[in-house]
């Protein structure tokens, strides 16, 4: 029963998102079953565009996870935009230190500063929760300020390269120490990395005595710490798991997207990462499938400008009444239990602030 | 950008920030207000962002279509209404969290503006009247300087208000009482869920004006970037106010002359950390919260039932 739940209520959800967002186009002028087929057609119709849809899943995962993980030990990340742009500022200047050096050093050296930067960063907010009590909500959101400040003053000061006039841009790497894609697409092979995050991930919180004393930690501090949980421990550890994750997606955007920083890097990944960690439960798994449909999404925006004239925000508002109508749907949970299972104490997880 | 106070030197910048903080500050006060209102009652309402922006642009549109720019002001308020009722509504409904339901406010009321904004991109909208408060000077710098916009008035009156309403009256009362012990002000026979609804939805229309402060003054247009994340800082202000109208103003006022710092730094020709100076309220606010808050108790003034459920 509870595994139909988890699989009816979201879908059910989606449903009902989709038919009010359905209305709104139809007031909007355009015909709501021509827009289903278009975002449909643009996310998913065709190869090509499955290609495209790929490219923007592969952020997805990792700033979804950047919310999910801390979210198993009951706390709220929404810093995923600034680990994403000091992970790719991190990979931007251990790449181009490392630009003499053969390509796979430099990548991984990008990688790894990338994860560090971002993993600190968020490793930080979440520290100033457990042990200030800074809500990591306020420290995450003004952080991510800090991190689109930093990111200015850097591509606009030390990293800048000269030859980018109008849109200042730090100097860029050389092709063949770019990611690669897989041959005969567009697709690069950061959507493995994001795979393979969420793989790693999903054994980690289900599979692993950590990610056990995750969950107990976040459901109930003082128990935690009288079974002898390190909660600090395990919760900084946790934030600094996801961060890392963003901070890949910014070194992803660096190394396969853009080849070089700039202020393309602000582009509202980590954003959509939180309403990827919530459609999906905070389940690694979940982030897996929500990132390719949230992915096809992003990927219609311009379809919807070109077909129907609606403008490019069509696509933000679809995201906001599907956010909207799944947490509602949270309400809906253990509603179609007999008691009995409800006395049992099964309870849909709630995050606390 | 070519400032008014270039020229008068190092006295220009005094000028310069003193002014920039009265303009700059406008969104920030009613944003606070909003937040403070909405906090007082025990809820935190996190899609400020959402509403400020849909406050600009409906402000904007209205008083482009019908040519009056307090027909704007109003109706960027009925916008932040039906956004704040939403919110309210919404978080009231078992197991909905606080915070994720103002994300989703954010992203919601940040694509509706989007939307409906798209056609008013390129036209100017008739904007509000302004005081002159620099008459008494003949440098024309101090003049532009302290030209001032209405809506900073109404929000230092508005904030006053506030305070008087809590301190002074049952509605205030029966808002803090929802916000700090909900179990017992339905003891004492207070509608809590309605107390609430009601807070909500007006804080949420009061940040709206602050919206409609960015498209009604000087240039006077629309963009999509309009409001650069000065919605988001409205949790952020309310804790550095301590949850205090009042004290909400003096926020403001710092908020904004902190932005001003970088424009008037940089007709200095100081201008090399432009970015980081940006910044300053961010580093500013972080800095007070890690030196005041801690986890063993709450903060002063913090209502007791805040985003509890």
């Amino acid at each position: 029963m509870k595994r139909a739940e988890s699989i009816l209520i979201p879908f059910g959800a989606i449903a009902a998102g989709m038919i009010v967002f359905g209305i709104f186009c139809a007031l909007a002028g355009a015909n709501p079953l021509l827009v289903y087929a278009s975002l449909w057609k643009a996310g998913f119709g065709s190869w090509y565009s499955w290609q495209n849809t790929l490219v923007r899943a592969s952020p997805l995962l990792l700033c979804g996870l950047c919310t999910s993980l801390p979210a198993r030990a009951g706390i709220i990340v929404i810093g995923n935009e600034g680990a994403l742009v000091v992970g790719g500022l991190g990979a931007i200047s251990a790449g181009l230190a490392t630009l003499s050096m053969p390509p796979w050093f430099c990548l991984v050296t990008m990688g790894i500063a990338a994860m560090l930067c971002g993993g600190l960063w968020i490793a930080f907010s979440v520290a100033l929760q457990h042990y200030r009590g800074v809500s990591a909500v306020i420290s995450g959101l003004l952080l991510n300020y800090l991190a689109i400040a930093f990111m200015n003053q850097l591509i606009e000061g030390p990293l800048r390269d000269p030859s980018s006039l109008n849109n200042p841009a730090t100097y860029p790497l050389t092709p063949d120490h770019r990611l690669a894609y897989f041959s005969g697409t567009h697709v690069h092979h950061g959507i493995l990395f994001g795979v393979i995050a969420c793989l790693i991930a999903w054994i980690l919180v289900d599979r692993t005595t950590f990610g056990f004393s995750l969950k107990i930690s976040g459901g109930n501090v003082r128990t935690a710490q009288l079974v002898g949980l390190p909660v600090g421990k395990l919760v900084v550890i946790a934030g600094f798991l996801g961060g890392a994750c963003a901070g890949l997606a910014g070194m992803i955007e660096v190394a396969a997207v853009h080849g070089r920083g700039n202020e393309s890097l602000n582009a509202g990944y980590g954003y959509v990462g939180i309403l990827v960690a919530f459609l999906s439960r905070q389940s690694p798994l979940g982030v897996l499938v929500v990132s390719v449909m949230v992915g096809g999404l992003l990927a219609s925006g311009g379809m919807l400008q070109r077909a129907h004239d609606l403008p490019d925000a069509t696509i933000t508002v679809l995201q906001g009444i599907l956010f909207l109508f799944i947490l509602l749907s949270d309400t809906v949970y253990g509603r179609f239990r007999t008691r009995a299972h409800i006395n049992s104490g099964v309870k849909a997880n709630a995050v606390a602030v | 950008m070519q400032l008014p106070s270039e020229g008068l030197g190092p006295w220009g910048v005094a000028v310069a920030l003193v002014g920039g903080a009265m303009r700059g500050s406008i969104p920030y006060m009613f944003v606070s207000l909003g937040e403070c209102l909405t906090e007082k009652s025990g809820k935190i309402n996190l899609g400020m962002e959402g509403v400020l922006l849909m406050g600009a642009m409906t402000a904007f549109a209205v008083s482009d279509l019908t040519g009056s720019p307090w027909l704007g002001v109003l109706a960027a308020a009925a916008a932040g209404l039906v956004l704040g009722a939403i919110h309210a509504w919404l978080t009231q409904q078992p197991a909905v969290n606080d915070v994720a339901a103002g994300i989703a406010m954010i992203l919601f009321g940040s694509g509706l503006a989007f939307f409906f904004g798209k056609r008013f991109v390129a036209p100017m909208a008739p904007q509000l009247p302004l005081l002159q408060l620099g008459g008494w000077s003949h440098v024309p710098a101090v003049e532009s300087a302290l030209r001032i916009s209405p809506l900073f008035f109404i929000g230092i009156v508005v904030s006053f208000l506030l305070h008087w309403l809590f301190t002074r009256t049952r509605w205030g009362l029966n808002i803090r009482a929802a916000g700090d012990d909900p179990q017992a002000a339905r003891a004492l026979g207070i509608n809590v869920n309605a107390v609430r609804f009601l807070a909500i939805t007006l804080g949420g229309a009061l940040a709206a004006v602050g919206g409609a402060h960015l498209t009604l003054y000087f240039p006077g247009i629309w963009s999509e970037g309009i409001s650069g994340g000065q919605g988001l800082m409205a949790v952020a202000l309310v804790i550095f106010a301590r949850w205090s109208p009042r004290r909400c103003l003096a926020a403001a006022l710092l908020f904004g002359g902190a932005q001003a710092l970088g424009p008037s730094l940089q007709s200095l020709g100081v201008n090399g950390y432009y970015h980081l100076f940006n910044a300053s309220p961010y580093l500013l606010t972080m800095a007070v919260m890690i030196a005041t808050c801690s986890p063993n108790r709450r903060l002063a003034g913090m209502p007791g039932a805040l985003g509890k459920k």
